[in-house]
């Protein structure tokens, strides 16, 4: 048994990709010595040496630039970013460089690196720790963003992102890092960055969610299956490129589709879902589309953190209302 | 009671005054006539391609362009310190180095023509592209230098920059890593006195921008960025530093702007003529010329020939660009990714049906 917490597969992943791959490196603050503020970086430092994790200075622009050209001379840069308010830093250069590499250059220079970080909030985190910026990032032609929600599919999701010959940001649900732990064999494969996950199968409504929202969805689908009401609980795991197939499937089954986003509202991905739906799903659709998300304000202070975050209390209410749609 | 914590000064390097005479002693390169009139030939070669892309803008058949008109000698002097298997990471005026390196002068044309196979080009295959957002390279050419040090290879990287990146961040980041890390890394302030319309005494209250490379404790240098001999000079002693695992420099080569900052600016909105016309009198060609000349190492046949060569190459240059057929639509999706995910694929059909 090899039973591991969110964070600890993170770390997991990392270590075995290094072993497999002396090309892969991991930099950033303070994950070296420290391992990492959440310890997703933990013992790399003693196992591969300073040549291989890098503590760098205070710089978070520079340190997604620095990994664009690590990745430019055939490294695989995994750039750690401390927390979610400071990658809105690496923007300029994920979006101007790091994705557009390999197209300006007609696939002459290529950018195969990670950008990972921990997302959203539920933890009590300072000011600019809880943020949810995935949208922005999946925004980007030639990025792929990717949100694990459990041990299992964060290693293998890592491995995926190390693997892939294009950038990759990974964003990590602060709030799971050590929220369960389950079996993660150290030999599971990577997994497909493209495809969504059914955790749950129903028959009367399709949630889909992704990162911190995923436990949120499956205890309000536990709920509602009280009620007698099936959800199909879809973690979408890769946000870019959408596995729109596997959301479109399971709504031709349901008819009805409420959307989870801790992100706030307007412009986030739930509405990309959403759109999709509605090109290519409506006539499955027995009522409209629901989205419960983050109001669309500044992320507040902790003590009312809770009155931000959607969780399962709103989200199975959304889903009564649709059920209740003539 | 106070003390002095740290001092530091900027040396200012000159091998030829803008009259042409000399300021000794040389460097042993500068010894040898030939290697002196190859610059030369070099600068010629840069400002007649310079002329070319400028005259096609006009008449429709390039895009935007930004000319390094008075400025060959930085071009010049850092392409030819360089080695092969050292990595350019260019601003977007550094067709100078660009042309030295073998990148052609029709991949230039097909860049500035609104063609991404001109930074495909088949030379120095390591050089970065052209980088328009200003100073945003600067990491990336020491991420490259990082990876040259990690695999403890005798390379160095050059990063050229113009005098408004040294107002960015990204640069002050990078020139902290090229410290902290003793990076063979080269940095070029390319100091044409003007960022677009904002000239250099608005952009820092800095003395000098070489002192930018103080703060993070790398080596320094100003040069006469006319002056190609103290560009190449100043370069190859920084890259044998580099190289040699001393660490990175920073020089700024200080120099003028005697074009507009691209084909799309109008320089008479900002600066007067009288200033441009003190500044032809530095500039870096006929100032190497006058030398050469004086030395007896450059005659009249010589130039004549030149000149018509240099018109020779732009000109096939220019037909072999326009003959170049477009790129099919195709390729607009295919180098978003190494496959094309679905949703890719469902929108290439639609653009190309």
């Amino acid at each position: 048994m090899t039973e591991r917490t969110l964070v600890q597969a993170v770390n997991a992943a990392l270590a075995r990709a290094m072993a497999e791959d002396p090309a892969v490196l991991v930099l950033g603050e303070d994950v070296g010595t420290d391992g990492g503020v959440f310890r997703a970086t933990e013992g790399l430092l003693a196992r591969f040496g300073p040549q291989r994790v890098i503590d760098t200075p205070l710089a978070e622009a520079g340190i997604a630039g620095l990994a664009i050209g690590l990745a430019a001379q055939g490294f695989r840069p995994v750039a750690e970013i401390q927390f979610s308010g400071f990658m809105y830093a690496t923007i300029d250069q994920m979006l101007n460089h790091a994705s557009r590499l390999r197209t300006r250059s007609r696939g002459r220079i290529t950018c195969p690196m990670v950008l990972r970080a921990p997302s959203g909030g539920g933890v009590r985190a300072p000011e600019h720790h809880s943020e949810s910026p995935e949208a922005m990032f999946a925004h980007v032609p030639g990025l792929r963003v990717v949100v694990p929600s459990s041990p299992a599919r964060a290693y293998g999701l890592m491995l995926a992102a190390i693997a892939d010959p294009d950038p990759v940001v990974v964003l990590e649900p602060t709030r799971l890092y050590r929220a369960l732990r389950e079996e993660v064999p150290d030999d599971a494969p990577p997994l497909p960055l493209d495809r969504a996950f059914v955790l749950r199968e129903g028959s009367d409504a399709t949630v889909v969610a992704w990162g911190g929202m995923v436990p949120e969805a499956l205890s309000a689908a536990e709920a509602l299956a009280d009620e007698g009401i099936g959800c199909e609980v879809i973690d979408l795991a890769t946000l870019k490129p959408l596995d729109e197939a596997t959301v479109l499937a399971s709504v031709a089954r349901t008819g009805r589709l409420v959307i989870v986003q801790e992100a706030p509202l307007t412009a986030g991905l739930g509405a990309e879902v959403a759109a999709r739906v509605a090109e290519r799903g409506l006539m499955s659709l027995r009522a409209p589309v629901r989205r419960v998300a983050g109001w669309d304000t500044v992320m507040p202070l902790p003590r009312l953190e809770q009155a931000y975050l959607p969780d399962a209390g709103r989200i199975a209410a959304a889903v009564r209302e649709t059920m209740a749609f003539a | 009671m106070d003390s002095v914590a740290a001092r530091f000064e900027i040396l200012r390097r000159r091998h030829l005054a803008p009259d042409g005479t000399a300021c000794g002693p040389w460097p042993a390169f500068a010894q040898d006539p030939a290697a002196l009139a190859a610059m030369y030939r070099a600068m010629v070669r840069t400002r007649a391609f310079d002329q070319k892309a400028v005259a096609l803008q006009r008449t429709g058949r390039l895009g935007t362009f930004a000319s390094s008109l008075g400025q060959e000698a930085v071009g010049v002097g850092i392409g030819a310190a360089m080695r092969a298997e050292d990595v350019l990471v260019p601003s977007f005026r550094e067709q100078g180095t660009q042309l030295l390196r073998g990148v052609t002068m029709r991949e230039l044309l097909l860049y500035w023509g609104g063609d991404e196979r001109g930074s495909d080009f088949a030379g120095p295959r390591q050089d970065f592209p052209v980088c328009v957002p200003v100073g945003s390279q600067a990491p990336h050419a020491a991420g490259i230098a990082l990876a040259m040090r990690l695999r403890g290879e005798a390379r160095a990287v050059v990063c050229v920059m113009g005098d408004g990146a040294t107002s960015k961040g990204d640069v002050a980041e990078a020139i902290d890593f090229a410290g902290v890390w003793s990076l063979p890394l080269v940095f070029v302030v390319d100091n044409n006195q003007w960022a677009i319309s904002v000239p250099r005494r608005a952009q820092t209250a800095a003395e000098t921008l070489a002192q930018k490379a103080v703060a993070g404790g790398i080596a320094a240098l100003q040069v006469d960025g006319n002056d190609v001999i103290a560009v190449r000079d100043a370069m190859e002693e920084a890259l044998a530093r580099a190289r040699s695992g001393g660490g990175a420099t920073l020089i700024e080569a200080v120099t003028y702007r005697l074009a507009d900052h691209t084909t799309a600016d109008d320089a008479r909105r900002y600066r007067d003529d009288a200033e441009v016309s003190v500044h032809w009198h530095e500039e870096p060609v006929a100032r190497l010329r006058t030398w050469l000349t004086a030395a007896g190492a450059w005659s009249k046949a010589e130039e004549d020939a030149l000149l018509a060569a240099c018109r020779e190459e732009v000109q096939q240059a220019e037909t072999d660009y326009l003959a170049t057929p477009p790129q099919a639509v195709a390729s607009v999706f295919d180098f978003t990714y190494a496959a094309l995910p679905a949703e890719l694929a469902r929108q290439k059909a639609e653009a190309v049906p």
